[in-house]
């Protein structure tokens, strides 16, 4: 078994009566694509929230990398390599394409604050090519200086990917990266997935369609009323009669 | 959305800088020539520039800025005061306190965002308002204001000359602060600040304010810690706001608390609209044609209307007379309220929105064709 990168430890979560977590437990192991499943409401949301400093949990501890992410701010988590796409879209609409991902790579670089007032952008050229380079992997270099606000729903999904791509996150967070995408634009980010898939760099995805989750997935863990009911190789889970009665409603695939 | 190269922002600068430094020649047909008011251009332009940094770059709406204006004013006078009637201290000390000033009160402030950062910022500078005329008045002299007095110690000074007879004037190294020296004096100051906010605006610091504004949630998750960012932005800001308040006493040396009542704050705010935010010329336009306006219809009065409609039968001049009176003279205010009405209604992007489109309109309208025709008819000149 090789290094468990992510660890989330008995976590729970409520809102006011409702129990969105309830003792979660989940090790994420390096380098490989964990899909997380399960119907609406399982608390899927609510654990990235959790992951990523969104969220305190009532209690648990989350590890990354050996280090206890709980209590720190959004900011520190994502300088300790963790990198989310969220399930709405979170970019900078009145910026350009180019500049949306030179501004991850300068926090990569350059960490939570730095003053360079008297460095012009446009003598930026590591961090610009860098950026463009993405956008060419990712398929929006020919829009490089639009607004990013005037993209296309899917397009604005595949920037943030980008923006997070650019950062080389050590765990990379996806929530629905598909979600409202025709079936042609899925399968274009299903292509990426398993182009960056490549890289080494270990994935949670969140997704329900199961066509992009036996896609990409190693390994699949599903989540129903805040807790981790089955876990497993895509086959396994595709048998397990459990998940069918919680996820899938008896129905077969 | 090209971010410009040095060569593009080295261009501007050297346009900026003339034609600022070519005021007093341009503005002359314009009536508007005479140094007061073309002081008045180049330190209220100090104080837009400098708001737009934190307005223009972040979205944070500061209604308090008038303070920062006050704290450099009193500071200028002071040193004027204690030290010398050299202006170089007075500015030095009134950028300086004014940026601590912007540092606590920033530090306060920028815990919220939106509306209840505006409220926040306008609470402190109705607090050190009425702090001035209260409680403050051993150092701000009240409701009189602060003035030069033919004992002030001016330690400085006294190393190099006695005192002389009258009040003495404030002075750059000798060039005097008041006529066109003055204007000079404020119009240099002027282009530095504004090459300044050039770079800042052109900087990865600046594209990291603009994505601020553009999503700062955005920002905290990719990340950056946005705290303290914002706070260097009202910093700066607060100090461009104590530098312009330094040369207001320079320039006219008498501090008083009026400076730092909310109107004063709201009147950047409109310049920087009016002209167009977060663009760099933007806010400077705003403050030539607010202050310029200001200036030809608070001249105006009954009489003056009446003059102007002379050639109308007198009952048609007498309804005019009525119907534009409370516009000028005391009523300019009604005037410039309109004005902003219709900018932001129709020009949500300022003067500059209107430029822009402008000249897309032009660059839309020139159909291919005639270009190449133009080519052509130029070509065999240029083939002499």
């Amino acid at each position: 078994m090789s290094n468990i990168i992510l660890e989330i430890d008995n976590v729970q979560k409520s809102f006011g009566g409702l129990k969105a977590l309830c003792d979660l437990n989940l090790k994420i192991e390096e380098g490989k694509v964990h899909a997380i499943i399960g119907p609406n409401g399982a608390g899927k949301s609510t654990m990235l929230n959790v992951c990523i400093g969104q969220l305190a949990p009532d209690s648990g501890s989350v590890t990354f990398n050996g280090e206890n992410m709980i209590g720190k701010a959004p900011y520190e988590i994502n300088q300790a390599g963790i990198s989310r796409v969220f399930q709405t879209p979170e970019i900078f609409p009145d910026l350009s394409l180019l500049q949306n991902v030179m501004i991850p790579a300068f926090a990569k670089r350059e960490g939570a604050f730095k003053m360079n007032i008297f460095r012009s952008l446009s003598n930026e050229t590591e961090v610009q090519d860098e950026a463009c380079h993405i956008l060419e992997d990712i398929g929006l270099i020919g829009q490089l200086h639009t607004h990013a606000g005037s993209l296309s729903r899917g397009d604005k999904r595949r920037l943030e990917l980008a923006m997070c791509l650019v950062q080389h996150p050590k765990l990379l967070l996806l929530d629905e990266p598909t979600a409202g995408m025709a079936r042609h634009d899925t399968n274009k980010t299903i292509d990426l997935l398993k182009k960056i898939k490549e890289g080494g760099m270990t994935k949670i995805i969140i997704e329900h369609d199961m066509h992009v989750v036996f896609s990409v997935a190693d390994h699949i863990s599903v989540l129903a009323q805040g807790t981790i009911i089955a876990s497993g190789t895509p086959d396994e889970i595709k048998g397990n009669p459990k998940v069918q009665e919680a996820y899938l409603g008896g129905a077969h695939l | 959305m090209k971010t410009p190269t040095i060569k593009n922002d080295i261009f501007v600068m050297l346009i900026f800088s003339a034609v600022i430094l070519t005021m007093p020649i341009w503005m002359e047909p314009l009536g508007a020539s005479y140094p007061d008011l073309l002081q008045k251009f180049a330190i209220f332009g100090i104080f837009a520039v400098g708001y737009n940094i934190l307005f223009g770059l972040t979205g944070y709406l500061s209604f308090g800025h008038a303070a920062f204006l006050g704290v450099g004013s009193y500071t200028a006078v002071w040193s004027f005061k204690l030290l010398t009637m050299n202006i170089l201290p007075a500015i030095i000390f009134s950028v300086l306190l004014s940026g601590l000033f912007a540092m606590l009160i920033g530090f306060i402030t920028l815990r919220r965002s939106g509306i209840y950062f505006s409220i926040l910022t306008l609470a402190f500078a109705q607090m050190f308002y009425n702090l001035a005329y209260s409680v403050l008045t051993p150092i701000t002299n009240g409701e009189t204001g602060l003035q030069l007095a033919r004992n002030d110690p001016r330690v400085i000074d006294r190393l190099f000359s006695e005192a002389g007879e009258g009040l003495p004037s404030t002075d750059f190294f000798g060039l005097a602060m008041s006529g066109y020296s003055g204007f000079y004096v404020c119009a240099v100051i002027l282009i530095i600040t504004f090459f300044i906010s050039q770079r800042i605006f052109h900087s990865p610091f600046g594209i990291k304010l603009r994505a601020i504004k553009s999503n700062q949630t955005r920002m905290k998750y990719t990340g950056y810690n946005t705290r303290p960012y914002l706070l260097t932005a009202f910093v700066i800001s607060g100090m461009y706001a104590g530098l312009a308040g330094g040369l207001m006493a320079a320039t006219d040396p008498l501090a008083g608390a009026e400076r730092m009542q909310w109107t004063a704050s709201g009147e950047v705010v409109l310049m920087t609209i009016l002209g167009g935010v977060g663009t760099l010329i933007g806010p400077m336009l705003g403050v030539g044609i607010i202050k310029y306006f200001e200036n030809i219809f608070s001249a105006l009065n009954e009489q003056a209307l009446h003059q102007a409609y002379a050639f109308m039968p007198d009952w048609l001049a007498n309804i005019m007379v009525a119907i534009t009176s409370p516009f000028v003279g005391e009523g300019w205010h009604l005037t410039l309220g309109a004005l902003f009405v219709l900018i932001v209604v129709f020009l949500p992007g300022g003067i500059m929105e209107g430029i822009n489109m402008i000249k897309k309109r032009f660059s839309k309208k020139t159909p291919e064709p005639h270009s190449d025709s133009l080519k052509k008819k130029v070509a065999p000149e240029t083939g002499k």
